[in-house]
């Protein structure tokens, strides 16, 4: 499996480059969002704000209905809590074209408590005309700003940094509203999203030959919800459905498919796997996937408690599971 | 003719406004039992002078009785619109009106009026289900261009238009009325920071400084002072005046200010020009009438701005 360095920071240049309406705003986080190497090939489309979140997003709503595209980086979590009202007024209300890139998704930083985004798909699904994003790989996040940009409306991207994999093949770019259908099965549904994608597969894979059957999804828009292929997993599989989610239980991935679900009339049981109900706090990210059991040992085991079985598979074994690069969403049975 | 006979031109036209704003707002208060008051008799000389002395607008593009509410802005409503047409066309050269403290959209509403781009009638759909002439006025509603309900967040946002007309290379200001109560949000400080960093020279904010909040009086709910002061050391260029004296007024909004946005905090009376209201300081946020007899008094005080005997 590829790890790719900084996709974003190269990603938004090359991408920015012809398009001078496309601004970045930042708010004393520009190397840790990545947002350096366009500050030094763009500087005069790059504007500090200072720690200053609330003022930050006025400004990005003013500038937005002036015809500019104003790109917002920092940190999820001073995105969605310090300046909500300002997200949901300035900007939301209005409909304004402001794309909110948010990074630290919940347990990725061992920043603690204050710097790990656990609520924000939630805040953010529940504002109305917002669209929700999350990047899973390496080649979501170098489509995820097309995606966005093509949006009438305002958008929050739920970002990764650094060193990302690349689980999906660059000719299969991030498109709205389509879940990435990883394998088709017909026991369990397995809904996951972000950096709990690449555990997914681990134990798809790992489970590849033991006569399980599942219909693994991987979604990257998270609002709107209930794609045609979301509707088809949800409704075809008979012993249950699993979310998997780097997020609160609550109001993410997991709510959203129970809504799905229950809208759908859709009976089989259904598991809730994120962080459930509490906050995390500073730690390595491996360290808190195990404590918080986000890790593919506890995904594995919730799929053997809905089957009633044991697979008798080690923790270590599935570690090194290998996952390779998924080319044609479309085409599971290829896999 | 010289520059006093010029002057008195001005004036008298502001004078005119003023007192209509007052008297439109007064009525409007009568009829409804209740209103926001005490906000038209201080702010009325600073939007009086704002609309037909300081700001370089175009003719009104809104209808003089306003459409009636179309839906809230997003992707499948078309149809959603704001109301900042009334006051003229967006253009390189022409000023922008930013409104912030929007409980004071019924004083907006008969500024529209007094200037005739808002017909008198436009009035009778005042708070009224379906009207976008709503109590506490947002971007649909005559005059408003941004959502500026929950206080200090207007400044920001027209920090970020008055930057993008900036990069843009518009002649054309910025002019954004607050209230002096939005100075103890956070997001106000911050914007004034920003506005400073970035050099906006093309940004106006006239301030009503009546020292009223909904609590009561500022002195007892949240002290500001030395706002002129803290408002130097943010950067901004700042005057200090009488909101009630149109020279004043005037002199300090026409006033360059290279480098550095503008304020004017304009010292009023919440019972300028309606001295009956005084009875009921120190609280005059939001005037109910307590008795029938209060509503009559307050009617008689009308009829005699109007002319008419009671």
């Amino acid at each position: 499996m590829e790890l790719v360095s900084r996709p974003h920071a190269t990603n938004l240049v090359a991408w920015a480059k012809d398009k001078p309406e496309v601004l970045v705003l930042s708010a004393d986080l520009t190397n840790s969002c990545e947002a350096g190497d366009f500050l030094a090939a763009y500087p005069d489309r790059f504007f500090s704000l200072g720690m200053a979140e609330q003022n930050m997003m006025g400004f990005a709503a003013g500038l937005a209905r002036e015809g500019f595209r104003p790109y917002v980086h920092t940190f999820a979590v001073f995105i969605c809590r310090r300046p909500f009202d300002q997200v949901a007024m300035s900007i939301a209300y209005p409909n304004l074209p402001v794309r909110l890139l948010g990074f630290l998704p919940g347990i990725t930083t061992p920043g603690g408590v204050t710097h790990q985004a656990i609520d924000d798909i939630a805040l953010m699904r529940v504002i109305p005309n917002m669209t929700v994003l999350e990047c899973g790989d390496a080649t979501e996040v170098e489509s995820v700003l097309t995606v966005a940009h093509a949006i009438d409306g305002p958008v929050y991207i739920r970002m990764l940094r650094g060193l990302v994999p690349r689980l999906f093949d660059r000719t299969e770019p991030m498109a709205l509203g389509q879940a990435r259908v990883l394998s088709c099965g017909r026991d369990i549904a397995l809904l996951s999203s972000g950096i709990c994608t690449e555990e997914a597969m681990r134990v798809c894979a790992a489970l590849k030959n033991q006569g399980v059957g599942i219909f693994h999804l991987h979604l990257s828009t998270l609002k709107p919800f209930g794609d045609p292929t979301v509707v088809e997993a949800l409704q075809s599989v008979e012993k249950g459905v699993v979310t998997y989610e780097n997020h609160s239980i609550i109001g993410g991935l997991g709510s959203a498919t129970a809504e799905c679900m229950a809208e759908l009339g859709v009976a089989t049981p259904l598991v809730r796997l994120g962080l459930k109900d509490t906050y995390a706090h500073g730690a390595s990210r491996s360290y808190l996937m195990k404590e918080y059991r986000l890790d593919a040992t506890a995904l594995l085991q919730t799929i053997e408690g809905l089957l009633e079985v044991s697979f008798g598979i080690t923790e270590e074994a599935l570690q090194q599971v290998p996952i390779d690069v998924q080319a044609g969403s479309h085409k599971p049975e290829a896999l | 003719m010289d520059q006093t006979e010029q002057n008195h031109g001005w004036q008298a036209e502001v004078r005119r406004v003023a007192s209509g704003i007052r008297r439109r707002v007064l009525a409007t208060t009568i009829r409804n039992n209740g209103g926001y008051l005490s906000q038209a008799c201080s702010s009325a000389e600073i939007l009086a002078t704002l609309f037909t002395r300081v700001m370089h607008l175009g003719p009104s593009l809104g209808p003089l009785v306003p459409r009636p509410f179309a839906g809230v802005p997003g992707p499948n409503n078309p149809d959603a619109f704001t109301g900042a047409g009334y006051n003229g066309p967006k253009a390189p050269d022409l000023d922008r009106f930013i409104f912030s403290p929007v409980h004071y959209a019924l004083a907006l509403y008969a500024t529209l009026i007094e200037t005739g781009r808002l017909a008198p009638e436009a009035l009778d759909q005042f708070n009224q289900d379906g009207s976008t002439m709503e109590l506490i006025g947002a971007e649909h509603s005559p005059g408003h261009e941004v959502t500026a309900g929950s206080l200090g967040q207007a400044i920001s946002q027209a920090g970020g238009i008055a930057l993008a007309r900036k990069l843009r290379g518009d002649t054309g200001k910025v002019w954004v009325f607050m209230s002096d109560g939005e100075f103890q949000e956070g997001q106000t400080w911050e914007a004034f920071s920003a506005m400073a960093f970035f050099k906006l020279s093309n940004l106006g904010v006239l301030v009503d400084v009546n020292g009223q909040q909904c609590d009561g009086p500022m002195e007892q709910v949240m002290r500001i002072d030395p706002v002129g002061e803290r408002l130097v050391a943010f950067g901004a260029e700042v005057a200090v005046v009488n909101g009630h004296d149109l020279d004043s007024l005037a002199a300090a909004a026409m006033a360059s200010h290279e480098g550095r946005p503008l304020v004017v905090l304009a010292q009023t009376d919440p019972c300028h020009g309606l001295d009956i209201l005084r009875n009921r300081l120190p609280n005059v946020h939001y005037v109910r009438f307590r008795s029938t007899e209060e509503q009559q008094a307050y009617q008689a005080e009308l009829d005699r701005m109007e002319g008419r005997d009671s």
